[in-house]
């Protein structure tokens, strides 16, 4: 995997930054007084800006994992899901804002990968915040390009037989790839399974891999 | 610019590029500062997603390719929020020079 050679990561798998307690730079000193000036102002207040951020730290791949694990199990829920992927995370109690959430499914002959070419639309509130690649300019140039090239790189070699679909996501929609439940996974429930669901492979840059 | 004439510099998919960069990082305070502002000034009804893409965009394809993500978010707010009149300009001038006053690291310039 291009993605797991680091040699000092930290618990949540990502490289150390430098500490924030050096350098101050001007777009710091803008994020201060636009802060401070949008609490004074009433725009917001200090405890919500916290809040927010305690709900940033708290989102993981987890919701997205959970739905992916209950189309699994239930066929009728993975007909709704498919049909209106809103209205299946409503069901399942996640908020996934205004936008449409579009779920697409992987089978034997088809792969689906999401990318946004035009800025980088994310289905956050089930996924987290995107990772630093998929706001790159080489993913989104290339995702549409040549897919089959980029999923190489993240160590997906897809067989030539089946068909690739890259799914271009907006402001107003944003998809998630329902990954092939792995084989030989029969007997898990849905905790179980879900634990097997990877944020990539519901970007669709990874597959779901039992054990 | 765009591969393709007649797109803008943001509109990039079926270019030619590089590799996939592997990097990745955990954002930093200031950055999720930002990313709750945005959000938080969305649901106030302050701003809106396309108001934050309107000036990423005009920011330029040299802004994207020097200035880190949250930085562009930084400026794509302020930007909407001078635009929506929640501040002046003079107000935001006065503040970032206060608040450079308070200290050369983010920690004490935040501290105020």
């Amino acid at each position: 995997m291009p993605h797991d050679h680091h040699d000092h990561l930290s618990p949540s798998g990502h490289p150390y930054r430098p500490d924030q307690d050096t350098g101050l730079t001007d777009w710091q000193v803008m994020e201060i007084a636009i802060r401070e000036l949008m609490i004074e102002k009433e725009i917001v207040t200090a405890a919500e800006v916290q809040n927010q951020i305690d709900a940033m730290d708290a989102r993981s791949p987890a919701q997205g994992a959970a739905l992916v694990a209950r189309a699994w199990t239930d066929p009728a829920f993975r007909d709704r899901l498919l049909t209106d992927g809103s209205a299946a995370c409503a069901e399942m109690g996640f908020d996934v804002g205004p936008m449409r959430l579009i779920a697409v499914e992987n089978t034997d002959s088809i792969h689906n990968v999401v990318v946004c070419t035009l800025c980088s639309c994310y289905p956050r509130n089930l996924l987290g915040l995107p990772p630093d690649w998929y706001k790159s300019r080489a993913y989104r140039s290339r995702t549409v390009r040549e897919p089959r090239r980029v999923l190489s790189e993240f160590g997906l070699d897809l067989p030539a037989d089946v068909t690739v679909r890259v799914h271009d996501s907006t402001a107003d929609m944003r998809y998630i790839v329902v990954p092939a439940r792995p084989e030989g996974t029969s007997g898990m429930d849905e905790a179980a399974l879900a634990a097997l669901v990877t944020r990539d492979s519901m970007i669709g840059v990874g597959i779901a891999k039992a054990g | 610019m765009s591969d393709s004439p007649g797109n803008r510099w943001h509109d990039m998919g079926g270019d030619v590029a590089g590799p996939v960069p592997g990097d990745d990082h955990d954002f930093a305070l200031w950055e999720k500062r930002v990313d709750a502002l945005v959000i938080l000034a969305g649901l106030k009804g302050v701003f809106t997603v396309d108001g934050l893409r309107r000036v990423l965009e005009d920011m330029g394809e040299e802004a994207f390719e020097t200035l880190t993500y949250y930085e562009r978010w930084v400026a794509a707010l302020n930007q909407n929020m001078l635009e929506t009149g929640i501040y002046s300009v003079a107000e935001l001038g006065e503040r970032m020079e206060a608040v450079r006053a308070r200290g050369t690291t983010y920690a004490e310039a935040a501290d105020g």
